[in-house]
């Protein structure tokens, strides 16, 4: 039977009244909802999905938040590495990987760019030789999120500098907990700290831990990308809005019961609804509030930034929405879905540029000094960041003119040459050790 | 559904494709723009006994389509990316919904039946000189005398105001700004073409010496009868400025892919390229507003005079940059009469400043966004 909203709907709170049990361990009920398919409803049914098209996937994400039922662990092992594995690996890999990410078993990281490889990709250095059944890597990777406490990164590293970059490339499941990784934390512009780097000097792999085939590692990662893109972009908001703590070294934090769980994080916003991507929205809220304590809401260039605030921000929203219709109504969504990550970073300086012509002088304080208690000065210093994380500005205006418009490529030798006459980032290189 | 199309919504738009292509295309219209009429007659009864387009959203007991404001951005995008020569936004928009909107059911029955089929052609004379959309300090006045009222003054912008055969003027009474049928025969009225930066969609100038007039709805009634027609009439407008954008950045991404410089197509360029991916986002953010206030109108919702404003500001800019950036990634050639680039440049430079400006438009959004006023 064609699974409609009313159906699905239905299925998902006859599910919840028969299986979700404030009592249980939050582990039991983790593996109750992996097992269950609700977990991720949107993945194939094989593979603790249920196949669900997204717009009737969200609605039952609807159904378990409206009884605070916990998700699966947030982060890119759910947005990232399973899907990936679920697309592109070996069913053994699938068996190894995929309900661990739902359980918590693992917490995943992204290893892919480096200091001489950001939106060059293919022009990483880091190097994976083959020694037996496991390959030995060595290199640098930055911008590593949750780079401490994962427990598997998915690995891009090279293992044939003699033939064009796209095609030496082969994307690894790296076990991080072992000597060879080293994890920094990197300080970002904002005095915080986000990311790690990553110092991978004789970290070791299996050849059986390769997702995808061995030097087939690119096209593997474009998938990955093509997942990063879609969450980054205008859906946000899809999911459950508390998540469950995991990975391997939090698995104790799973011994208390669901109801506990839930008590705890409503007592602790801070740890309640941040399933979601945190990024600066279009909210006009806080702003208005500002204006009118200052007294510039009447101030028409202050009234216009803010309606032009409003306006690129509904229009992200609508665009997302007529791209889900699209899709709802059986068809391909159309251009207006591969442009929610450009307008978001465009909504995020069109913020900061409200902000600081509504604050003054006072855009000059931060912190407890700062207005919005400190919000303007650290979402002014955080607005360059969409605009070059998960593909900048520039590769999305490359994306959308080649692959939606069909505009030809750049000329680019660099596709052609073998990898190591090539020269990457700063430095000379192909030829390192 | 919100954003989905019916099958009939589908076929409108591809049967007024297919119909415009052949009826207006790029010679068609510079001859057209170059006529004083500004329109073919033959065309436009077309329009009318084929598609029944200028009834679209009169109602069938008046002979027209009953069709809502989403059916009337399919036919206004069309019409905008065809830049089509012909009084419909006069006609089927502004008349239609002004004569809607006055509730006056005699002056519906009189004259929307020739509306609908063609056989009529209308407009709203709303500005004076200094072309703002308002029915406040207006100097055209109206008077009461033994038989029946007189209309003293000078409407400006008035679209395809010298070829309508039914003007509707507005005008101060003495109960306050009122709606008023005038015939284009009357006597004492004047009409003259104005040079339009626009040559595709023709204004004129009335002026009025005691012409007399009928009174369409109550006395004093009419400021709510033009803020409700402008709202419909903005989110149209906004449906016509996206079907040009749309075009304007056709021409380009066209273009991009045959021209050669340096050895190599223009669009394998960034500077092209990014230029192009940025017009999408314009484009399809415009689409999503125009579309939205479109379903807005339709379901007659409160949010409706918020999104109509926002749409019209929004897609104003987006096709005014659309327009704009086509030249320039055309080049020289973009910059030639014969090339058809300055012909969307001035359609939407002069509708971004019709029906209030995107800066006026954010104002009124303003009023509900920051003031929280329930207007």
């Amino acid at each position: 039977m064609e699974a409609t909203a009313s159906s699905v709907r239905r299925e998902a709170r006859d599910w919840i009244e028969e299986n979700f049990d404030p009592q249980l361990s939050l582990r039991a009920w983790l593996e109750r909802l992996a097992d269950s398919g609700w977990a991720r409803p949107g993945w194939p049914a094989g593979w603790y999905g249920r196949g669900l098209p997204p717009d009737l996937a969200a609605l039952t994400y609807a159904e378990f938040n409206r009884v605070d039922a916990p998700g699966p662990p947030a982060g890119l092992g759910v947005m990232l590495a399973a899907p990936t594995i679920i697309a592109n690996a070996s069913d053994d890999l699938k068996r190894q990987f995929v309900r661990a990410v739902l359980v918590g078993d693992h917490l995943w990281c992204q290893l892919f760019s480096e200091p001489g490889a950001g939106s060059d990709l293919a022009g990483l250095q880091t190097r994976a030789e083959r020694d037996g059944d496991e390959f030995i890597v060595n290199g640098q990777k930055v911008w590593t999120s949750m780079g401490q406490i994962a427990d598997y990164g998915m690995l891009l590293a090279r293992t044939d500098p003699d033939v064009p970059k796209h095609r030496g490339i082969t994307y690894f499941a790296l076990p991080m907990n072992q000597p060879g990784v080293e994890v920094r934390p990197l300080i970002q512009m904002t005095g915080e700290s986000g990311f790690s780097e990553v110092f991978l000097s004789g970290a070791r792999v299996a050849a059986s831990a390769i997702i995808g085939e061995l030097n087939g590692g690119w096209a593997v990662a474009q998938s990955t990308l093509g997942f990063e893109r879609t969450s980054l972009g205008a859906a946000t908001g899809l999911g459950f809005r508390l998540t469950a703590p995991g990975g391997s070294r939090f698995l104790q934090q799973q011994e208390v019961s669901v109801g506990e769980f839930i008590a705890a994080a409503k007592t602790n916003p801070r740890s309640f609804g941040t399933g979601g991507t945190a990024m600066t929205t279009g909210g006009i809220a806080g702003l208005v509030r500002l204006a009118a304590e200052l007294g510039r809401e009447r101030d028409p260039e202050v009234r216009q930034q803010i309606v032009r605030l409003y306006t690129l921000s509904a229009a992200n929203g609508w665009n997302g929405q007529r791209a889900s219709a699209a899709l709802k109504a059986g068809g391909r969504a159309g251009p207006e879905a591969s442009l929610g990550k450009l307008m978001a970073s465009r909504v995020a300086r069109q913020w900061r540029d409200t902000a600081s012509l509504i604050a003054g002088p006072l855009g000059m304080l931060a912190g407890d000094d700062g207005p919005l208690g400190g919000r303007l000065a650290s979402q002014l210093l955080a607005t360059p960041g969409p605009s070059i994380y998960g593909g900048s500005d520039q590769i999305q205006r490359n994306i959308i003119g080649e692959r939606v418009l069909g505009l030809p490529r750049e000329p680019d030798s660099s596709r052609t040459m073998p990898f190591r006459e090539l020269k990457v980032g700063t430095q000379v290189s192909g030829e390192q050790s | 559904m919100i954003f989905t199309f019916t099958d009939e919504q589908r076929e409108l738009a591809a049967t007024l494709r297919r119909f415009l292509q052949d009826k207006s295309p790029s010679a068609e219209v510079r001859r057209l723009m170059q006529t004083e009429p500004g329109y073919d007659p033959q065309t436009w009864a077309q329009l009318a006994g084929q598609l029944g387009l200028p009834g679209l959203v009169v109602p069938e007991k008046y002979g027209g389509s009953g069709a809502g404001p989403v059916e009337l951005a399919i036919a206004c995008e069309e019409m905008g990316r065809a830049l089509l020569c012909a009084p419909y936004f006069a006609t089927a928009v502004l008349a239609v919904h002004a004569l809607l909107a006055s509730g006056d059911q005699a002056a519906q029955e009189e004259f929307l039946p020739a509306l609908a089929d063609g056989t009529s052609i209308a407009t709203l004379a709303v500005c004076e000189d200094d072309g703002a959309w308002t029915t406040s300090g207006l100097r055209t006045r109206a008077r009461r005398g033994a038989g029946g009222y007189t209309l003293d003054g000078r409407k400006s912008f008035v679209l395809d105001g010298h070829t309508a055969d039914l003007l509707l003027v507005v005008a101060q009474a003495d109960g306050g700004p009122s709606l008023f049928a005038v015939p284009a025969d009357a006597d004492g009225l004047g009409r003259r073409l104005l040079d339009t930066l626009d040559m595709t969609r023709k204004q004129a100038v009335l002026s009025l010496d005691g012409v007399p007039a009928r009174l369409i709805g109550a006395e004093g009634s009419a400021a709510g009868v033009v803020e409700r027609t402008l709202r419909l009439a903005a989110v149209a407008l906004a449906a016509e400025q996206v079907g040009g954008a749309q075009r304007c950045l056709d021409m380009s991404v066209e273009y991009a892919k045959i021209r050669m410089q340096f050895g190599r197509l223009i669009g394998s360029f960034q500077a092209i390229k990014h230029m192009c991916a940025d017009l999408l986002l314009e484009v399809e953010s415009a689409r999503s507003a125009a579309y939205y206030a479109a379903w807005a109108a339709e379901e007659q919702s409160d949010e409706l005079p918020l999104v109509a404003s926002l749409a019209k500001a929004l897609c104003s800019e987006a096709y005014f940059r659309a327009a704009a950036d086509n030249i320039q990634i055309h080049g020289g050639i973009g910059f030639t009469w014969e090339h058809d680039a300055h012909l969307y440049y001035r359609r939407a430079k002069s509708s971004e400043l019709m029906l209030g400006t995107p800066s006026e438009h954010r104002e009124i959004a303003a009023g509900y966004l920051i003031d929280g006023a329930a207007r």
